[in-house]
């Protein structure tokens, strides 16, 4: 069995970032496998721009922005294999993976980065009623049917959930001469990033209609038309229906992370985010399975990926080193309550932890002109206001090593939403 | 000139199809379908049922129990999964236990092999997740499951290798005397034959009363499902069952041959023989009904929801043989419920028939076993990096969710009868089955088969005829 000081599951933009970062941090031996036939994962079809703008400080397109990372891993001669798919990992790191040359290939890793990214939720998991035909799509399906190999799904289009991947395929399928006759979502807020709504929807004239569902699919072969219906206390309210003839139906209904191997690996699952559960160094429950990008929760901005895949790789590598900084023992738990859905991480050890340690969460509802509070066990330690938070932008705090220490008995740091 | 031409290429035309191709005669299906198994046949419940619910006597019951017991060699020659995971009906009100006494004894009647009445411990120590409010249930180990499409496909490959031919996207329209023979006409030409075998399922009440003046009606009984996740799977171990009605056997939860758990099917009388939408109310409605005798359903693992039409004849009963006043004519109707587990006797029941009237020989090069399409994860490592060393095609994962590799779909698009459509090599190869219903595959299947047939991309489709993928490229400039 070969071994690699860190095997990273997943070439896109987490397992790109993490692996450079495990590099700087003096390991030498890295090997990402990669399923597709090239590194940069989901970012090489997503061809709009405005990415980087945390990072590089520029607007660049998915692939650009791919290809910053696909560089500095050529560069530093990072081994990396393609069209190779894993397809166990176990809790004692040993990565099975199969690709055509090699057959099936087992590896020991020293620590292994899970970086798999997610997936799309399909039309089933919502028993959207109806027909079966051809033209309904996910938004992503679309995205790559459209950007990388050229063809268009349909000509007349109705969207169903406001991800920023539906949003994003409201745009580029009206730049593609298709006509989108609306965008209906679910909930009575948008699931994607503001500037999306503004960029893709609003500039095309583009119909965003919040809590409305599909109520029913017709064509028998192909898509022919799309009945959507407004929704109250989670059903359809008869009479609000209204009927579009169309012959395509993209679901950006929400993306779900892949998990099947880390669950093979026994890594315990947040059932909120879906993600794993990890500490502040990014590890999982199995010592030496790290987890970043959207494997671990799904982001809204690629930049905080590329971050939080850092932390991992550098994490890793302390690992592997074997190098961890002594700890007394003392973790503190993070809990998301009242208007915020989850943190990762959901643990801080205080002497493993940065200096500054950033923790995300993602709120449940649409919060206006309301704080953020963040409570040490029971005494608020801050209280930020916001303008505006929603469930489709990710949210952050960062707590100081400093000020934590201060707290030797500290036990729980809970992020709360409050009216004032 | 054919000898038979069989109408049709579901379980039961395939059934017949396979039968006859014992002999040495001219046979050809011709279905309507661009593929095998494109009507009743792709969704039911897969169960094959032990055989105590239909009434004694019947047709029904005698077909049930003589399918079921062939099912174990037959799948054994034809190299597709079935499992005998025991069937459950299970009574949750202490007043309807004689129900059970009821059709434990037409069971018998019927013939069925073992079954037993369990009491509420006996129940809940097989099936902890049985409704609280279990008190009894009847149990009968032969039922099992299956894949409808396995099956299905098996039967017509093997057919086809024996010298069946098979027309497809040949609707037939209508049927006429010629001496003693038929001329069936259809949308691709005439073609004379001797005999015709009606298994044309849905619509086989339309060619029956072509050719008879004794009138058959079928109604199509609608029945919505939900498939879960694999992840659940494990559910329960038996097919769950409640207390059959007189719409059916009712809404059942079992384990699939795959590992999925299926919910289904709710029982809606619709006049759309290719009514197959699903509605809101009959979702709904399932989910319900399920939760009255299984407990912990976990609806939030579906994976996709579908709707199956049942052939239903008036008179709740299969209608085989010939009617009095169509010599030559050899109806295979109203074969719903349990038609998936009758198939191979009515296959049999209708091939003795031929044979005797046809006076027939079985030929010496019949072959009854057919070899499945292969599946890797069934190798030890040393002999799946042999096949890869072979054939690096079975080393590129295309269906990520059910695992499924580039060489699977190749040998579903080469083989006889081979997958021309998305949907065609889902069925052979469950490439899109999985969790995320085909949206990180159809892009690559769409490749493979626009790569190996030929299929400009514009032409592709889901499951033939209308049901186009895409419309155009991008760029293009509407004239």
């Amino acid at each position: 069995m070969t071994y690699y000081d860190i095997v990273i599951v997943g070439g896109g933009p987490a397992g790109l970032a993490a692996a450079i970062s495990a590099r700087k941090s003096g390991i030498e031996s890295i090997l990402i496998l990669e399923r597709d036939t090239e590194l940069g994962g989901i970012l090489n079809q997503c061809i709009h721009n405005g990415f980087g703008l945390h990072t590089f400080k520029e607007e660049l397109t998915g692939p650009e922005y791919a290809y910053r990372y696909i560089e500095q891993v050529l560069d530093e001669k990072i081994e990396y294999k393609l069209e190779t798919m894993v397809m166990d990992i176990t809790e004692d790191r040993i990565v099975t993976a199969m690709n055509k040359q090699e057959g099936m290939v087992m590896y020991q890793a020293g620590a292994v980065i899970l970086a798999m990214g997610c997936r799309e939720r399909p039309r089933g998991a919502l028993n959207i009623p109806g027909f079966r035909p051809a033209g309904i799509y996910s938004a992503g399906t679309a995205q790559r049917l459209v950007n990388m190999e050229g063809y268009m799904p349909g000509r007349e289009v109705v969207i169903l959930g406001s991800g920023d991947i539906g949003l994003i395929m409201a745009r580029r399928m009206t730049l593609e001469g298709a006509k989108v006759k609306v965008v209906a979502e679910l909930m009575p807020y948008s699931g994607g990033l503001k500037r999306n709504i503004v960029q893709c929807l609003d500039d095309f004239g583009i119909p965003l209609k919040l809590s409305h569902t599909v109520v029913n699919i017709e064509g028998k072969e192909r898509v022919e038309a799309v009945t959507i219906a407004k929704v109250e206390n989670g059903k359809p309210v008869p009479g609000t229906e209204i009927r579009y003839t169309c012959d395509t139906l993209l679901l950006s209904v929400g993306l779900i992370p892949e998990n099947e191997l880390s669950k093979s690996a026994g890594v315990e699952l947040s059932p909120i985010t879906s993600g794993p559960v990890v500490n502040e160094s990014l590890e999982t429950n199995v010592p030496g399975i790290f987890a970043c990008g959207n494997v671990l929760h799904v982001h809204d901005l690629v930049d905080y990926v590329s971050e939080e895949a850092e932390r991992a790789g550098a994490s890793a590598a302390s690992f592997v080193r074997g190098d961890i900084k002594e700890s007394s023992g003392k973790v503190i738990d993070l809990v998301a309550t009242e208007g915020a859905r989850y943190t990762v991480p959901t643990t801080v050890d205080v002497d493993r932890m940065p200096d500054l340690l950033t923790v995300r969460f993602r709120v449940a509802d649409v919060f206006k002109e309301s704080y953020v509070s963040v409570y040490y066990d029971d005494e608020r330690i801050m209280h930020n206001k916001k303008r505006i938070m929603a469930p489709g932008e990710m949210e952050q705090i960062i707590l100081q090593k400093k000020k934590l220490a201060e707290y030797p008995d500290l036990k729980t740091i809970t992020i709360r939403i409050e009216k004032d | 000139m054919y000898d038979v031409i069989i109408i049709g290429a579901g379980v039961t035309g395939a059934a017949v199809a396979r039968e006859l191709s014992r002999y040495d005669i001219k046979v050809c299906v011709l279905e309507k379908g661009e593929d095998v198994c494109v009507g009743t046949s792709k969704a039911n419940s897969a169960i094959v049922h032990a055989g105590f619910d239909a009434a004694e006597g019947s047709l029904m019951a005698k077909m049930n129990v003589r399918g079921n017991e062939l099912m174990t060699d037959l799948c054994r020659d034809l190299d597709i999964p079935f499992k005998r995971n025991g069937s459950m009906v299970v009574c949750i009100h202490e007043e309807e236990k004689e129900g059970l006494q009821v059709l434990y004894e037409r069971g018998i009647k019927n013939g069925v092999k073992e079954l037993y009445i369990l009491n509420r411990e006996e129940c809940l120590e097989k099936e902890p997740n049985l409704s609280d409010k279990v008190v009894a249930a009847l149990y009968a180990p032969t039922g099992g499951i299956i894949c409808p499409f396995m099956l299905n496909i098996a039967m017509a490959e093997n057919a086809c290798e024996n010298g069946v031919e098979f027309k497809f996207d040949t609707e037939v329209t209508g049927l006429s005397r010629k001496g003693e023979g038929w001329v069936v006409s259809t949308k691709k030409g005439d073609f004379d034959t001797k005999y015709v075998v009606n298994a044309a399922g849905l619509y086989s009440d339309v060619f029956h009363n072509m050719v008879s003046e004794k009138k058959i009606h079928i109604t199509p009984r609608r029945g919505d499902y939900c498939l879960l996740d694999k992840e659940v799977g494990d559910l329960v171990s038996c097919t769950i069952f409640p207390q059959p009605t007189k719409l059916g056997k009712g809404v059942l939860v079992s384990p699939t041959i795959h590992g999925n758990l299926i919910v289904g099917p709710t029982a809606v009388d619709i006049e759309d023989k290719e009514g197959t939408n699903t509605t809101a109310a009959g979702i709904d409605d399932l989910i319900a009904k399920a939760n009255d005798h299984v407990k912990n359903l976990p609806m939030r693992k579906v994976i996709t929801s579908f709707a199956g039409l049942r052939a239903h004849e008036d008179a709740h009963e299969f209608v085989l043989g010939e009617p009095e006043d169509a010599p030559g004519f050899i109806d295979c109707a109203g074969i719903e419920s349990p038609g998936l587990t009758s198939c191979p006797a009515i296959g049999e029941y209708v091939g003795g028939l031929l044979k005797e009237k046809m006076s027939l020989k079985e030929k010496e090069n019949f072959k009854k076993t057919r070899k499945g399409i292969l599946d890797p994860t069934s190798l030890s490592v040393e002999e799946r990096n042999e096949l890869i060393k072979k054939d690096p095609s079975y080393g590129k994962i295309i269906c990520r969710c059910e695992s499924v590799s580039e060489g699977e779909i190749l040998d579903a698009i080469r083989r006889p009868l081979g997958a021309r459509s998305l949907d065609g090599v889902k069925r052979r190869t469950r490439a899109g089955m999985g969790r995320c219903q085909a949206g990180f595959c159809s892009p690559r299947v769409m490749e493979i088969l626009n790569r190996e047939l030929g299929i400009p991309y514009e032409e592709l489709t889901k499951s033939g005829g209308n049901s186009k993928l895409i419309v155009g490229r991008t760029k293009e400039v509407e004239a």
